[in-house]
C-alpha cells in the first residue's frame, strides 16, 4: 500500500520546524536546504501556521507538466523524480498549489518528498504522521 | 570545525556609508565559540572607551553559535551593545526565528555600526544587504504595524526574522525593546533605543542552507538525545505545560512575589494571574523558537468589546510569562487579568521593555502615594495600585512624553528617582529595573552582580529557595562565590547560544558530543575555562566603562520587605560586594 506524509491537524502546529531539520539530516546534513517539508506563519505567527507538505495527489500535476517526464506518478498517487531525465525547467514548481515543489539550488532540480515520515517522527505535536493511501480514496484536487 | 562551515563570516553593516562587507574571522569562532564569547571579543573591538551609547561609535553586534541549525535548542541570538539605559555593557538575547535565520543567511556574527541619515530598513541574505527606505514606517503607533507591513512586503516566509521597534525606540525611551516575530523580544538594557538612534526600524534576516557535520552517524544519534531529553524527559516538563508563570503560586506562597513596588512579597490576587488561571481562560495557541520542539511560548486569547459598539469585539493574541505577569500584574496590584493582559499589550503596542515598564510605573504609583509627585507632573493620570486603566494611559505618556516627569521616567527609575526622590524603593540594580523574584539577598546580589543585572545571568533565587526550604543562612561570601561559579558556566551555554531554559538538557557532557559531530574538540576543563574568560572580558568591559561593584546603589526596600530566605541587611550586600570585586 503507497504511503503519504499527512497533515493531521494543523492547529497543534506550533512552528518549531523541527519537521524540517528532520528531513535535511535525513541526507547527513544539518541546516534545511534539503527539506521537503516548510512551515511558515499563516500571515504572523498569532494566525497560527501552514505545513506545506507534498499530499501525493492521485493525478499530480507536477508530472503533467514536465516536459521530459523526469517527474513519474507513483502508483496509489505522488510523484519519483528521475533525475538524470530532470532539465531543471521550473514547471513542476509552478504547478504545484501548494508550493510543495521545493528547489535544489545546488542540482538545479526539483526537491520532492519520497514520503518515508522521517519528518513525522520528529513532529512533537502530532501534526503530521505518514499514513497509507486507500484505494478507494479520490480526493478532490485542492483538498488537504 | 568543517572548512567550510560559514560561521567564521562575520557580516560588517556600515549604516553612514550604506555600505557592508563580509570578514572571515575564525580567530573568534575557534576560540570562543560563538554567541557571547564571540560578541565580547567584538565588541572590545569595536567599541570605543566612553563611546555616547545613542551615538554613531556604539556598534550592535549579533551572534549566533556553532550548534545553531544543527541541534535542537541552541537557537538564541546574543545581542551586545552600550546601553542607554546602563550607560554601559547591554547584553540581550532573543529567540525567535531570529539565530537560525542569521545561521542560514550564512553568518556568525552581524555587525550594524554607523548612523542612518533617514528611516531604514535592512534586507539581509546570503548575498548581503539591502538598504530599504523606512520614513514611510517611522513614527506608526503601533509596532505590531511595521511587523506585518514588513511581513507582507518582503521575501522569505517561515526562514526569516524581522527585528523591529516601535514608537519607543524612535523616541530613544531607555528601555525600549526589539520585537523579532510579533512575541520575542531583545527586552533588556534598550537595544530599541540603539536601533532608534541610528534611524533603524528593522531589520529582515533570511536564508536557507545545508551545514556539513564531521560526523553524520553520531551527528544523528546526540540529536536524538538532546530530542528525546527536550521532549520526552520531564527536564523541560514546566515548559511545555503551564509554561514560566508556574512559578507565579508558588513564589506568591512563600512571600516571593514582588507585590505593589515589593510592599510585599505576596499578592491576594496571585491566583487570578497564575499561569493556571491564565492557562485554563486564556490559553489561545502555544508556538515555538524555531529548532525547539518546547513550544514554551503562551499566547493569550483576550477577546474584548467595544463598550459603545455592540457586535463589535476584537480578540488579542498575546505572549505572556512569569516576568511579564510579574510587571504588570503583582507589582502594580493588578488582580484584573483582562486589564493586566490589556496593559501588556499597551506596551507591547509602544515596544517598551515589559519589565522595565512595569517596575517604573509601580515606582511612581509609590511616589505619588507618598507625594513625591502629583497629577501635575503625570499629566492628570491618577497612578493607583490595581488601576489598569491609569497605567495603560501613563504607559503611552512614557512614550509621548507630555512632561518633564515622563521624560525622566523613560529613563528608568534610578534616573526619575534621582530628580523626585524615592531612592529607597526604585527598584533597579546596577541601573536596570528588578525582575519578579524578591527569594532573599542571593536573588539580589545576583541582580546587583550579573553582568547584564538580569536574573537569567546566575540565578540567585534558586539560592536563596534552598536556603529557605533547608532553614539555612546564607553566607555572603558562599553566596558570591555560588554566583559567579554559575555566572561563568552560564558564559558556555550563551556562547553556544543555547536557551538557558535548557541549561539541563545540555550538560557538560552532551555539549562536548555535540562539538565534536561539528568537528570541535573540546574538554571540559577548556569549556569551564572559557566561561571564566568570558566574564572576565565583559566585567573588565564593564570597569573600562566606570562599573564599580562596590558603588552600587542598594535600594532600602529589599532588606525591609520579608523574604523566603529570612531577614538580611545592608552590611551582608556590601560584604558580599566587596568579595565580589576581589573575585572577578
Amino acid at each position: 500500500m503507497p504511503k503519504r506524509l499527512s497533515v493531521i491537524d494543523v492547529d497543534r502546529c506550533v512552528g518549531c520546524q523541527s519537521c524540517m531539520f528532520a528531513c535535511t539530516r535525513r541526507t547527513g546534513q544539518a541546516g534545511l536546504d534539503a527539506s521537503c517539508i516548510h512551515v511558515r506563519s499563516a500571515g504572523g505567527i498569532r494566525k497560527g501556521f501552514v505545513v506545506v507538505v507534498c499530499r501525493a495527489c492521485p493525478d499530480p500535476p507536477c508530472a503533467r507538466v514536465c516536459p521530459t517526464d523526469a517527474l513519474v506518478p507513483r502508483s496509489g498517487g505522488g510523484v519519483r523524480l528521475n533525475a538524470s531525465l530532470c532539465i531543471g525547467c521550473h514547471n513542476c514548481e509552478e504547478a504545484c498549489p501548494f508550493g510543495a515543489v521545493l528547489w535544489d539550488r545546488e542540482q538545479g532540480k526539483p526537491q520532492i518528498c519520497v514520503y518515508c515520515g522521517y519528518c513525522a517522527g520528529y513532529c512533537p505535536y502530532d501534526v503530521i504522521a505518514l499514513e497509507e493511501i486507500e484505494p478507494d480514496e479520490r480526493p478532490t484536487q485542492g483538498g488537504a | 570545525m568543517p572548512r567550510d562551515d560559514p560561521l567564521t563570516r562575520v557580516l560588517f553593516v556600515d549604516l553612514s556609508r550604506r555600505r557592508f562587507r563580509v570578514e572571515q574571522r575564525p580567530d573568534l569562532f575557534a576560540e570562543a565559540l560563538g554567541g557571547t564569547g564571540v560578541a565580547i571579543r567584538l565588541f572590545d573591538e569595536l567599541c570605543p572607551q566612553g563611546a555616547d551609547p545613542l551615538g554613531a561609535e556604539n556598534p550592535i553586534i549579533f551572534t549566533v553559535g556553532p550548534l545553531t541549525g544543527v541541534y535542537p535548542l541552541a537557537s538564541k541570538t546574543v545581542a551586545m551593545f552600550k546601553s542607554p539605559h546602563t550607560g554601559n555593557l547591554g547584553e540581550s538575547h532573543a529567540g525567535g526565528r531570529s539565530a537560525i535565520a542569521i545561521r542560514m543567511a550564512g553568518y556568525g556574527a552581524i555587525v550594524i555600526q554607523g548612523r542612518s541619515v533617514m528611516p531604514i530598513y535592512l534586507v539581509i541574505d546570503e548575498d548581503g544587504v539591502a538598504f530599504r527606505d523606512a520614513s514611510a514606517l517611522w513614527g506608526t503607533r503601533s509596532a505590531y504595524t511595521s511587523g506585518s507591513v514588513l511581513r507582507r512586503r518582503e521575501v522569505g516566509s517561515g526562514l526569516r526574522t524581522i527585528m523591529r521597534i516601535g514608537r519607543a525606540g524612535e523616541k530613544m525611551v531607555s528601555y525600549a525593546c526589539v520585537v523579532t516575530e510579533t512575541y520575542r523580544h531583545f527586552g533588556r538594557l534598550g537595544l530599541g533605543a540603539v536601533f532608534g538612534s541610528k534611524q533603524l526600524k528593522s531589520i529582515i534576516i533570511g536564508g536557507r542552507r545545508n551545514l556539513a557535520v564531521a560526523d553524520r552517524r553520531a551527528f544523528r544519534q546526540t540529536y536524538d538525545t538532546l530530542y528525546e531529553r527536550a521532549t520526552v524527559s520531564p527536564l523541560m516538563k514546566k515548559y511545555h505545560e503551564i509554561g514560566t508563570p508556574m512559578n507565579v503560586v508558588p513564589l506568591d506562597a512563600i512571600g516571593g512575589l514582588p507585590t505593589r513596588n515589593l510592599q510585599s512579597g505576596r499578592f491576594e490576587g496571585a491566583e487570578t494571574i497564575s499561569g493556571e488561571h491564565l492557562a485554563s481562560e486564556y490559553l489561545g495557541r502555544r508556538v515555538a523558537c524555531a529548532h525547539c520542539p518546547v513550544a514554551c511560548v503562551h499566547l493569550a486569547a483576550l477577546r474584548i468589546p467595544y463598550p459603545n459598539d455592540p457586535y463589535f469585539y476584537k480578540t488579542l493574541m498575546l505572549g505572556y510569562d512569569h516576568e511579564p505577569i510579574f510587571a504588570t500584574g503583582s507589582m502594580l496590584g493588578i488582580a484584573d487579568t483582562p486589564g493586566m493582559l490589556r496593559l501588556m499589550d499597551e506596551i507591547e503596542v509602544q515596544g517598551l521593555d515589559v519589565m522595565s515598564g512595569g517596575v517604573a510605573l509601580a515606582w511612581a504609583t509609590e511616589a505619588m502615594e507618598k507625594g513625591l509627585i502629583s497629577e501635575a507632573e503625570t499629566d492628570g493620570v491618577a497612578l493607583r495600585f490595581g488601576d489598569a486603566g491609569a497605567y495603560i494611559e501613563a504607559t503611552q505618556r512614557i512614550v509621548s512624553q507630555p512632561t518633564d516627569f515622563y521624560r525622566a521616567l523613560a529613563h528608568g527609575v534610578d534616573h526619575a528617582a534621582a530628580i523626585y526622590g524615592g531612592e529607597d524603593f526604585a527598584l533597579a540594580f546596577g541601573g536596570n529595573e528588578m525582575p519578579g523574584y524578591h527569594t532573599g539577598p542571593a536573588c539580589h546580589l545576583g541582580y546587583l552582580t550579573g553582568a547584564r543585572h538580569s536574573h537569567l545571568d546566575s540565578a540567585g533565587y534558586g539560592l536563596d529557595q534552598a536556603a529557605a526550604r533547608a532553614g539555612e543562612q546564607l553566607d555572603p561570601i558562599e553566596v558570591v562565590e555560588a554566583l559567579v561559579k554559575e555566572e561563568q558556566w552560564r558564559q558556555v551555554l550563551t556562547s553556544l547560544v543555547i536557551c538557558l531554559f535548557a541549561r539541563k538538557v545540555y550538560d557538560p557532557g552532551i555539549v562536548l558530543q555535540a562539538l565534536g559531530t561539528m568537528g570541535r574538540e573540546w574538554s571540559e576543563e577548556a569549556l569551564v575555562a572559557l566561561g571564566v574568560d568570558v566574564l572576565r572580558r565583559k566585567v573588565a568591559f564593564k570597569r573600562r566603562e566606570g562599573f564599580d561593584a562596590t558603588g552600587l546603589r542598594v535600594p532600602a526596600r529589599i532588606t525591609e520587605t520579608p523574604s523566603p530566605a529570612g531577614p538580611f541587611d545592608d552590611v551582608f550586600i556590601r560584604k558580599a560586594l566587596a568579595h565580589y570585586d576581589t573575585l572577578v
